[in-house]
């Protein structure tokens, strides 16, 4: 592991990815209609992730990882299939497909792959959680836990209450299937944040909903 | 988004990945070619599998789906309640289903009440019936914006709302997908189910537009 581990670790940790509320941004290039690729690098890129994903049998919360963990400048400055490349690379380097100096050989230049994952494997899933710990019109509050490897429990959510309106039944944990073949499922809620409770400039009228695992939620 | 592969395996790829190819490539196209090289030499990559996978997403899904489901309720109360009751089943009696979409939920756009869904932490998107997302929805301002100033940021798309009609946004941060159910336009009594299916748009069916 990288001595870089321990510099920007608060930025690191909560992950580049995680852009709900986030500031600066400008308009949004909408466009009505587009292909599914713009271009043929894009159709390989995103078919060789899944020729990679499918040799390593990496799980969602892996997969999605490999992209999470790359250098935060190279991810908002690259588009979208250069992500799945780059995850793709990474994972395939990772698990000894290949290697980094082999990738950079045969592209003539750089090929820059994600970072490693800070958190370590997960040795011990603990038990399922098949019962619901919540039921629809319970208030909850969302842990304010900054995990130091994958979650999708978005930032913006953390520490904040809101309402559950859904069970969506049990699913595996994206932050022990991304660090281990351990699996662990729980159940999964849809909940309800009032906008205006969310943000300073939170506007009227708005709701947002999150879909959460168990473990991110306490009672309110 | 989802890693899944498939397990396929037939021997090498017919395209080298173009290591040798006269024509100037850009950084990231060397970059895909020796990526797909590699692992074709080492027969990771099944001959035609590239090809299988670019033409299913090209070819099978998209928003003409979504647009069947969503005509199909306009015409049929029924559906409409077991498509708001059960999205992934009711979905499925329609043909469409598989990775992405096999645990839908679909909320319904009233005079009132508004839906958009987004993905802040990546690009989840209900496949099936939608397609690929497209740019916009993956890149960054689609998705820091939309769950803190959902109004102003519909209404720059074009998409100007009433302030006294509420705005439900569904991040899509676990396994279920959304695909949202606009209303149907005024003044289309008569119109049959297909030609309905002519007027559903992608967009509305993100909840970026109404129809």
């Amino acid at each position: 592991m990288p001595a870089t581990g321990r510099i920007g670790r608060v930025f690191r940790v909560d992950g580049i990815h995680d852009l709900g509320g986030m500031q600066g941004f400008g308009a949004v290039g909408h466009s009505p209609a587009e292909p599914a690729f713009h271009q043929p690098w894009e159709g390989r890129a995103r078919a060789l992730m899944e020729a990679v994903a499918g040799a390593v049998q990496a799980s969602g919360g892996e997969f999605r990882h490999s992209i999470e963990r790359m250098d935060p400048g190279h991810y908002l400055t690259s588009s979208y299939y250069e992500h799945w490349l780059t995850g793709a690379a990474t994972l395939a380097v990772e698990h000894g497909l290949v290697t980094q100096a082999e990738l950079e050989a045969r592209a003539g230049g750089r090929f820059p792959v994600s970072r490693p994952a800070q958190a370590p494997a997960v040795a011990d899933a603990s038990p399922e959680v098949s019962e619901p710990r919540f039921a629809a019109g319970d208030r909850v509050r969302v842990r304010e836990r900054h995990p130091p490897g994958h979650t999708r429990c978005p930032g913006y959510v953390r520490g904040k209450e809101g309402v559950v309106v859904r069970l969506d039944g049990t699913h595996s944990v994206p932050d022990i299937e991304a660090h281990s073949t351990a699996r662990r499922y729980e159940a999964t809620y849809s909940v309800r944040f009032d906008g205006a409770s969310l943000w300073r400039d939170g506007q009227r009228g708005v709701w947002v909903h999150v879909d959460l695992w168990d473990s991110y939620l306490e009672p309110a | 988004m989802s890693g899944g592969g498939r397990a396929e395996r037939r021997g090498r790829g017919k395209q080298s990945g173009g290591a040798h190819h006269p024509a100037p490539m850009s950084p990231v196209e060397q970059r895909v070619a020796a990526l797909e090289a590699l692992l074709t030499e080492r027969g990771l990559v099944p001959e035609g599998f590239l090809e299988e996978v670019i033409r299913r997403y090209e070819a099978e899904i998209g928003p003409m789906n979504g647009a069947k489901v969503v005509a199909r309720a306009w015409t049929d109360p029924a559906y409409k309640q077991r498509l708001l009751a059960d999205g992934t089943a009711a979905i499925a009696e329609l043909g469409f289903g598989g990775e992405e979409g096999d645990h839908m939920v679909v909320v319904a756009n009233t005079p009132a009440v508004h839906n958009v869904i987004v993905c802040t932490l990546c690009s989840c998107y209900p496949w099936p019936t939608l397609g690929l997302p497209p740019a916009w929805y993956k890149d960054p301002p689609y998705r820091a914006r939309m769950v803190r100033e959902p109004r102003t940021l519909l209404a720059e798309m074009g998409c100007e709302l009433p302030e006294d009609v509420e705005i439900r946004v569904w991040d899509s941060s676990a396994e279920v997908r959304y695909l949202v159910l606009p209303q149907r336009p005024a003044g289309t009594e008569g119109v049959s189910e297909a030609e309905l299916a002519g007027l559903v748009t992608r967009d509305s069916m993100i909840g970026v537009a109404r129809l």
